[in-house]
């Protein structure tokens, strides 16, 4: 006979997801692997000759790196000397302040933070988070893309999501070469509906850097790095190179962090049966080491592999909260796909979002689940009303805010306006007031009708070769009309100038102020300090277009 | 979800059978029926790839356990099955095919760089084991590409053939629409942890600098 309840249990939505036995020999295993390091430093006049058990002649190119860069060496020994315990209870404890943590978690191994994170249970460790996060705010950040690389939905979606209150956007294609539309399409409609949302377009690493260079993106962040060498070298890559990537955007006062997780170097088969969090923290070090303000970390797109094994959604937090406590900004994640489960994505997503990071999704779905060209993210556009209302539920800041359907679409009209006119500016291929229109009213991709691929992509080429910029799309913009449009994009390429942008978790206000860990630190040390919900902002989140009043009812 | 727990736990006891010698506990009933799908074709070594100079030639570049070691995609398409359609694509637009193996990286970005670099007209088409393939153009960089299909869940034979199709129309300098790119975030949980393994897997049989290998196919 057939058990009818486990036959209904079969049929469940988390049955359909990956599981998979720890297997620490391949590194399937998410935190304290019998293979990790023991914590171990020697300095010997001023120069780190053991790491985590290695003697300098053996270090590898990443452990050199870590040794060179990454570690504050002044109290190092002193610090390596403290019971593990001891500074896992500093890092829950309120009577202990952020920088007091900080000057020990900077000055400590990879070994040594990841043996800390192992004795912390989530819950210590979302303590821990309220009070390490860079940024006193939290904030969010979303993507927009689609299947078709329709830049008008791209703009229409992203001026939706700018109301809603993303103040970074992330946008991808399909196909490469509608990299500068795309990019275009989401800096133009996020910044028609909110001045100053930084943007960015996440393509290969050389061409990112060329769309920032040339002002079609206000940030980037898909710069990778890996936590084992053969990893960094099958991206034809060092620590070093990195790092010099890194400049190339300093030097351009482009705003920039990289980007690792759990499970990446399994993914690639290179794990060295390390600990996914162990390799993780490598990375950190690196981007520390690097002298990059901040990561975008919590296994992003490799999350199908530490969620499948034991512990996994504990790493990702655990990964978060290193990334913090070496001073950094952490966009974290809870952007992938990673469940059938509707209670599983939620449960993933409190760690981060209860607490607070400096982006909680990075990002956040700003269109259906269908158009997500990073292959789907945690939270998407039909789950704004859910958010918004687990945000009025706990009281809770997770940067989002209800909007009502006149504003959305208003907002929706206006970016595809805005796409449409700069490319008639321009003389790239027409956007039709059809194509508008459809845009305002759409959900997503399936909504919008086809355009003539091969004559965007050969436009979208010569528009680059013709060496068109971000002042140029300033000047069509203004020509157009849209001189408010033209207002915020020119404020965004002021921003490389000034360079305020560059510091640690900078986001940008609709009048250009900078909010970023140095004029808003974070001061957490208990009950009403830190960040508190203003009243404002809790009008803003309590008000959702669902409740009814009481009065008139 | 049947197959691909046997399909895991298969490749989990070979892995572990590769590196500690032992037996596995328990034989898996798959691998009769895969030694069968990996009989449809024969590849033979015969010496390494020669720099290309005829212009309607499409490489197709396998990677290290292409066929061998691992006979089917992630979804069970057998290997000798997407080869022909890569195959009968390119020769449906008039070009030829080449068949390379990659030994020196398992990673697809790099396979299909590689075999672009020897390919006569620029263009190479790479191919993982568990599927994942992309078109590639000796000029681009190696992380960028002219079509990357990065979820292998989602490649059928239909779309392998209309890769081959697309890659010969680079070759012959057109400027083709590109295959539709299928999107499905249910891919990830379910398959994500399986196509760890299967990579692991097809990494154990990369060989540092070895040069690429030229192949003759005979299908059976």
């Amino acid at each position: 006979m057939k058990s009818k309840r486990f036959e209904a249990l079969a049929a469940r939505p988390v049955n359909q997801d990956g599981f998979v036995k720890e297997w620490p020999e391949v590194g399937l295993i998410a935190m304290n692997s019998p293979g990790d390091p023991v914590p171990s430093l020697v300095i010997k006049d001023g120069i780190v000759v053991e790491l985590d058990g290695k003697a300098r002649k053996d270090f590898d190119m990443l452990d050199l790196f870590i040794a060179n860069y990454a570690i504050r060496l002044e109290k190092a020994e002193q610090y390596m000397k403290m019971d593990s315990l001891e500074i896992a209870r500093m890092l829950c404890d309120i009577n202990v302040g952020r920088a007091e943590v900080v000057d020990v978690t900077t000055s400590i191994t990879p070994a040594k933070i990841t043996e800390v994170l192992g004795k912390m249970t989530v819950l210590e460790m979302m303590m821990s988070m309220t009070k390490m996060r860079a940024r006193e705010i939290p904030s969010n950040q979303c993507h927009v893309t689609n299947v078709k690389d329709n830049m008008v939905q791209i703009a229409a979606d992203a001026a939706e999501a700018a109301l809603r209150g993303f103040d970074e956007q992330e946008t991808t294609v399909g196909i490469v070469r509608y990299a500068p539309f795309n990019a275009l399409a989401i800096m133009v409609g996020s910044n028609s509906a909110r001045p100053g949302v930084l943007t960015q377009c996440a393509v290969e690493e050389a061409t990112e850097l060329n769309l920032g260079m040339r002002g079609y993106t206000a940030y980037a962040e898909t710069i990778s790095v890996y936590g084992t060498e053969q990893v960094f070298m099958d991206g034809d890559d060092t620590p070093w190179s990195k790092a010099f990537l890194a400049s190339c955007y300093a030097s351009r006062g482009l705003k920039m962090r990289f980007t690792s997780g759990t499970g990446s170097e399994v993914q690639m088969g290179y794990s060295e049966g390390k600990s996914m969090l162990y390799l993780e923290s490598r990375c950190l070090y690196v981007t520390k080491g690097a002298g990059v303000q901040g990561t975008q970390n919590g296994s992003v797109s490799c999350i199908g592999v530490p969620a499948g094994v034991p512990g996994g959604i504990r790493a990702v937090l655990a990964e978060n909260l290193i990334g913090a406590c070496l001073d950094l900004e952490v966009a974290s994640s809870n952007d992938q796909t990673f469940t059938h489960s509707d209670l599983r994505r939620v449960a993933r997503s409190l760690m981060q979002m209860v607490p607070g990071t400096d982006f909680i999704c990075s990002g956040y779905g700003a269109v259906p689940n269908y158009d997500n060209m990073f292959a789907g993210s945690n939270w998407d556009a039909e789950d704004f009303d859910d958010w918004n209302v687990i945000q009025r539920d706990l009281k809770i800041d997770g940067g989002l805010n209800p909007i009502t359907e006149e504003a959305g679409v208003a907002a929706r009209a206006k970016g595809a306006r805005a796409i449409q006119a700069i490319f008639k500016e321009l003389g790239l291929p027409e956007i039709t007031d059809k194509e508008v229109e459809a845009a305002t009213y759409a959900h997503g991709s399936k909504d919008m009708p086809d355009r003539d691929v091969v004559a965007d992509l050969k436009a979208a080429e010569d528009m680059v070769a013709r060496g068109v910029t971000g002042v140029d799309f300033v000047k069509a913009l203004d020509r157009a009309g849209f001189s408010d449009v033209a207002a915020s994009i020119f404020g965004l390429l002021k921003q490389r100038v000034s360079g305020d942008y560059l510091h640690t978790s900078a986001i940008l206000t609709a009048d250009f102020k900078v909010i970023s860990a140095v004029n808003y630190k974070n001061r957490y040390t208990g009950p009403q300090t830190g960040y508190v919900i203003s009243d404002e902002r809790w009008e803003q989140i309590k008000n959702i277009p669902a409740e009814i009043d009481p009065a008139n009812y | 979800m049947a197959i691909n727990e046997q399909m895991l736990k298969s490749i989990i006891e070979d892995v572990l059978r590769e590196m500690t010698g032992a037996t596995p506990t328990a034989p898996s009933a798959p691998s009769a029926s895969k030694a069968a799908a990996a009989s449809g074709v024969k590849l033979t070594a015969i010496g390494d790839a020669k720099q290309g100079t005829a212009s309607d030639e499409v490489i197709i570049a396998l990677a290290p356990a292409f066929a061998e070691s691992q006979t089917e995609t992630i979804t069970g398409i057998p290997h000798d099955k997407v080869l022909k359609e890569l195959i009968a694509g390119i020769e449906e637009e008039g070009m030829k095919a080449r068949v390379i193996k990659i030994y020196r990286t398992s990673d697809v970005a790099f396979c299909g760089h590689d075999a672009a670099q020897l390919s006569g007209s620029g263009i190479a088409i790479g191919i993982q084991s568990k599927g994942t393939c992309l078109i590639h153009q000796k000029d681009l960089f190696p992380l960028s590409n002219l079509e990357l299909f990065s979820q292998a869940p989602l490649i059928d034979l239909e779309t392998y053939r209309a890769i081959g199709k697309n890659a010969a129309k680079y070759a012959k300098g057109e400027s083709p629409n590109p295959v539709p790119v299928k999107n499905d975030q249910m891919a990830r949980p379910k398959y994500q942890a399986f196509a760890a393994l299967l990579h692991i897997k097809e990494t154990q049989h990369v060989v540092p600098g070895q040069k690429p290998v030229e192949q003759r196919v005979d299908f059976i």
